[in-house]
Formats: structure tokens, C-alpha cells, sequence
């Protein structure tokens, strides 16, 4: 059962090693219902393994995460269904480029939610229409431009209806020009009451909708806190230099 | 005018007794064809050779797809890695094995494939058609695999993480995910092997099955007449493999176009 009904994932000790590479060293933290978390720190310190561990698709090597109550680094569970609520959005987008939009975005809710393809797509459609792109339904991957592909992909990963959404630097593939565009998407979400992950080095982003700011460095935690707070009086040197980078 | 010079040949063997050049070929080209119906021999060359390329075809993409799939799934997830469990252990000795199933079949000539199949593994059977389908659909499964895994490797990782990430397991991302786009990837090289496969089944000729070459050479043992046989068996592989690759042009320009 879950202790606290609003902890949605707990992680606790998360280590996780790429042969002789230690790249996560023993993370904990708790994402709560609602919360947008946001990760911060410098490249290779390990965000994306970080966020890629929570759905599994990098399986940890100490550690435990659960999930809505489930530890799903249990090798019986059935990772396959707590996927389906945990939505990610990647760097590359990552469309299937053999699939027009709105088969990109039914075929998930089609062949796991078991939805008849008519709902799917009015669903997707409804979605689609959100993010101001319901007249590119039948176009394919390759016919959009960057912000639109990023923008489909988030609405591909809500079309299954999450409870999650992992988010790893959903901008920094996109000209400049874009990035606005997929952000304000983001920021729709997080006060529609998503519970976000996000890792990013949008600081605006993480000032205006983070709930919980969090710098990773050489692999553990080393400062977390309200988004006030953090950024305006950080303590730890590591963090202080980054952001004078950063900001 | 050198090039006329079998023709010559083949005139003047046919028809000794004649100097006219016209009416030698002719003859010669009866002897071949037309007496005692011969035409039907080719005619059933042909088909036992289309015969055996298409099923041998078959079991080559039906095996190659097989061996592909343990392969790739290997290297997914147990590169550097321990196996853990029952299933992996499993997965590991099917690799060993589909490793050395390529290393041989790639290793050894064809024709001493046929030959163990037929003269050892079918020396007690009749049926020897089904020895070449069997020998050939394993040589060309070899090949296949080799050709589909280097599809499924050239698909961005992406692809089969944004897949998992929405809930798939592994056997529908590669069903809905990643063969689709390896397809038409490897749709050249796989048409490719399927014209070397035609063309191999001509050594079948060497353990007596009737198709075409084994045909085209026993006309030229009855007739000694080599040049008529020979050039027709020429023309008809000649004829097969340019029909296929036009289709096979035609297929991978559609393709193409549902892509955009
Ligand atoms: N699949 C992998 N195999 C080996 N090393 C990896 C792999 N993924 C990431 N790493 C390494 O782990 C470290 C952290 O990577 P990553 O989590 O991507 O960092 P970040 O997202 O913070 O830039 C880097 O040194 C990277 O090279
Ligand atoms: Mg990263």
C-alpha cells in the first residue's frame, strides 16, 4: 500500500553503473502528486540516467523506485503496465517516422488501452486541437518542424492518459525560435496539475512552473528546494557556479 | 566477327553434311527444341527452378527472420551483461547456436551443401526437391538474418525507447516499431539475396535434380549440341531476374512514397 497517498514515486538509494562507470550514487527523493520537478546540472552528471531509471528504461543497479505504491525495480513486475502511466518526452522527439500524427498518437491507446480506434482518435484529435495542431492530423513526422514534432510527442505520450510525464531536455534540440512554443505547452500542463519530471536548463521554466528544484552533481543530489529558495540563495559551491553559468 | 564464331561452330557440328550456314542452325536448333517436344524440358526446368527459389526463398526469410531475432534481442539485452534468468540463459545458447549456423553455412560452398544434404541427410528419401528447397532455404537464411539484423541495428534507438516508454514490450516494438522501418531499409539487399538464391539453385544441377541447367546440360550431353541449350538456360535466368528486379523497383519506389 502506499504510505503517504500523495507520494506518486519514491526513490530510494538509486544507484545505477554503466560498467565500471558510476553514474548515480545512491539517489533519494520523493515525487509527489502534482509536483513538477525540476533537474538541473551539468552535462554528464547524470540527469537523463536519472530520469531514464524512473520508467526503467535504464535499469538501476541498487536502489529501489516505486511506484503509485509498487516497487517496479521488482523483476516480477511487469514494468510494461507502469509504463503505460508513466509518459516520456525526449530530446529527439523520437517520432515513428512510418506513421502519420494520428497514428503515432492511437496506436499506444489502441493496442494497450484496447480503445476502438474511433475514440482514440477522437481522444488524439481533442488533444491535438489543445496544442493547436489538429490540421496536422494525417501529416507525417518528416512534414513538421521541430517545436511541432515535440509538441506531438507530448500529446502522443497524454493520448495514454498518464499519471506522470518525464520530460529529458525537451527544448534543447529546438531552434531558439521554437522552444517558446513547446514550453508554453509544458507550462499549460503543469497548472492543469500534471506531475511533471523535468530535466532541463530552462531556468525560467523552472522559476515560474518548478515545484522542486533539483542539481544533480557526480551522480547524487546535493541541493534541493523551492524554486525561491534555490535560486536565489543557493548554498552549495557546486550549485553557486553553475548557476552564475546558467542564469 | 568473332562472336559469331560458336554459331559457326554450332552450324557446321549440326549439319556436316550441309554448308549452308541457315539451314544448320536451324537444325540445330530443332535438335534442341523441338524434337521430341525437348521445349517441355526446359519448360519443366523452369518450373522446378522457380519451384525451389520460392520455397527456398520462404524458409530463407522465415529462418533468416528467426535467427535475426534471437541475435538482435541478444545483443539488446545481454551485451556486457550476466544472465539472470531462465530466459536469458535460454537466450544465450540459441545465440550460440544461430552464431554457429551463420559461421558455417557462410563458410562452406553451396554445392557441398547440397551435396551433404542430399547424399547423406536425404540418402534414403526420393524426394530431392525437397533436399534443395531444405539446403538452399538454410544457406539463404544465413544470409537473411545477417541482412534483417543489420536493419533492426540501423533504427534509431530512439525509436524502440519512445516505443517502451509508451508501454510496448519487445515483440510488438519490433512488430509496429522497428521491422516496418528496418523493412523498407533492407528491402534492396533482401531482393539482392533473392537473386543470388535463383541463381544459386543452378547447383543443384551437380546432384542430378532437374532444373533448368541440370536440363539445358542434359540436352547438350544428348544432342552434342552446346550451344542452343546452354544460351537458352542463359537467357531464361537472364529473363527471371530482370522481371523480379523491375518488380522489385516498382515495390520499393511505393514504398518510398508512403513515406514522406
Ligand atoms: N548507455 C550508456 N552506456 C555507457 N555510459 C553511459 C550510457 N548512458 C550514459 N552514460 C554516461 O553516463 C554519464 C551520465 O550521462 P547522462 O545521464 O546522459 O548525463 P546528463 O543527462 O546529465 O548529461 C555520462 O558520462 C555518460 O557518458
Ligand atoms: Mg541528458
Amino acid at each position: 500500500m502506499i504510505t503517504s497517498s500523495n507520494v506518486l514515486i519514491k526513490v530510494s538509494g538509486l544507484c545505477k553503473s554503466f560498467g565500471d562507470l558510476e553514474v548515480l550514487k545512491g539517489i533519494d527523493a520523493e515525487i509527489y502528486k502534482g509536483d513538477v520537478m525540476v533537474v538541473i546540472g551539468a552535462s554528464g552528471s547524470g540527469k537523463s540516467t536519472f530520469l531514464r531509471c524512473l520508467n526503467l528504461l535504464e535499469e538501476p543497479t541498487g536502489g529501489t523506485i516505486t511506484f503509485e505504491g509498487v516497487n517496479i525495480t521488482d523483476r516480477s513486475v511487469d514494468i510494461n503496465k507502469h509504463r503505460q502511466k508513466m509518459g516520456m518526452v525526449f530530446q529527439q522527439f523520437n517520432l515513428f517516422p512510418h506513421k502519420t500524427v494520428l497514428q503515432n498518437m492511437t496506436l499506444g491507446p489502441i493496442k494497450l488501452l484496447k480503445q476502438s480506434k474511433k475514440e482514440a482518435e477522437a481522444n488524439a484529435m481533442r488533444l491535438l486541437e489543445r496544442v493547436g495542431l489538429s490540421d496536422k492530423a494525417y501529416a507525417y513526422p518528416s512534414q513538421l518542424s521541430g517545436g511541432q514534432k515535440q509538441r506531438v510527442a507530448i500529446v502522443r505520450a497524454l493520448a495514454m492518459n498518464p499519471d506522470v510525464m518525464l520530460f529529458d531536455e525537451p527544448t534543447s534540440a529546438l531552434d531558439p525560435e521554437m522552444v517558446g512554443e513547446v514550453l508554453e505547452v509544458m507550462k499549460q500542463l503543469a497548472r492543469e496539475g500534471m506531475t511533471m519530471v523535468v530535466v532541463t536548463h530552462e531556468m525560467g521554466f523552472a522559476r515560474e512552473v518548478g515545484t522542486d528544484i533539483v542539481f544533480v552533481d557526480e551522480g547524487v543530489i546535493v541541493e534541493q528546494g523551492r524554486p525561491e529558495e534555490f535560486f536565489t540563495n543557493p548554498k552549495n559551491p557546486r550549485l553557486k557556479d553553475f548557476l552564475s553559468k546558467v542564469l | 566477327m568473332q562472336f559469331l564464331q560458336p554459331i559457326l561452330a554450332a552450324a557446321s557440328s549440326a549439319a556436316p553434311a550441309t554448308d549452308n550456314f541457315w539451314e544448320g542452325l536451324w537444325k540445330s536448333f530443332e535438335k534442341t527444341f523441338i524434337y521430341q517436344d525437348r521445349w517441355r524440358f526446359f519448360l519443366n526446368g523452369l518450373l522446378a527452378t522457380l519451384r525451389i527459389a520460392f520455397f527456398a526463398a520462404l524458409l530463407g526469410v522465415l529462418v533468416g527472420f528467426l535467427v535475426a531475432s534471437v541475435r538482435s534481442t541478444h545483443d539488446m539485452r545481454l551485451t556486457g551483461k550476466k544472465c539472470r534468468s531462465f530466459g536469458d540463459v535460454v537466450l544465450k545458447i540459441l545465440n550460440v547456436l544461430c552464431n554457429i549456423y551463420i559461421t558455417i553455412i557462410r563458410g562452406t560452398p553451396a554445392v557441398i551443401q547440397v551435396m551433404i544434404m542430399y547424399f547423406i541427410i536425404f540418402a534414403n528419401s526420393r524426394n530431392k526437391e525437397l533436399a534443395a528447397v531444405l539446403s538452399f532455404g538454410i544457406n539463404s537464411g544465413a544470409y537473411v538474418a545477417e541482412i534483417v539484423r543489420s536493419g533492426i541495428m540501423s533504427i534509431d534507438k530512439g525509436q524502440f525507447e519512445a516505443s517502451r516508454s509508451l508501454g510496448f514490450n519487445y515483440g510488438s516494438t519490433m512488430i509496429h516499431i522497428i521491422l516496418p522501418q528496418a523493412f523498407k531499409n533492407i528491402l534492396p539487399a533482401l531482393g539482392n539475396e533473392f537473386i543470388v538464391l535463383i541463381k544459386e539453385t543452378s547447383v543443384a544441377a551437380y546432384v542430378g535434380i532437374a532444373e533448368l541447367t541440370y536440363v539445358g546440360n542434359l540436352i547438350r550431353s544428348r544432342t552434342y549440341e552446346a550451344f542452343f541449350p546452354l544460351i537458352a538456360v542463359a537467357l531464361i535466368y537472364l529473363a527471371i531476374v530482370m522481371l523480379f528486379t523491375f518488380l522489385l523497383k516498382k515495390l520499393e519506389r511505393r514504398l518510398r512514397n508512403s513515406d514522406h
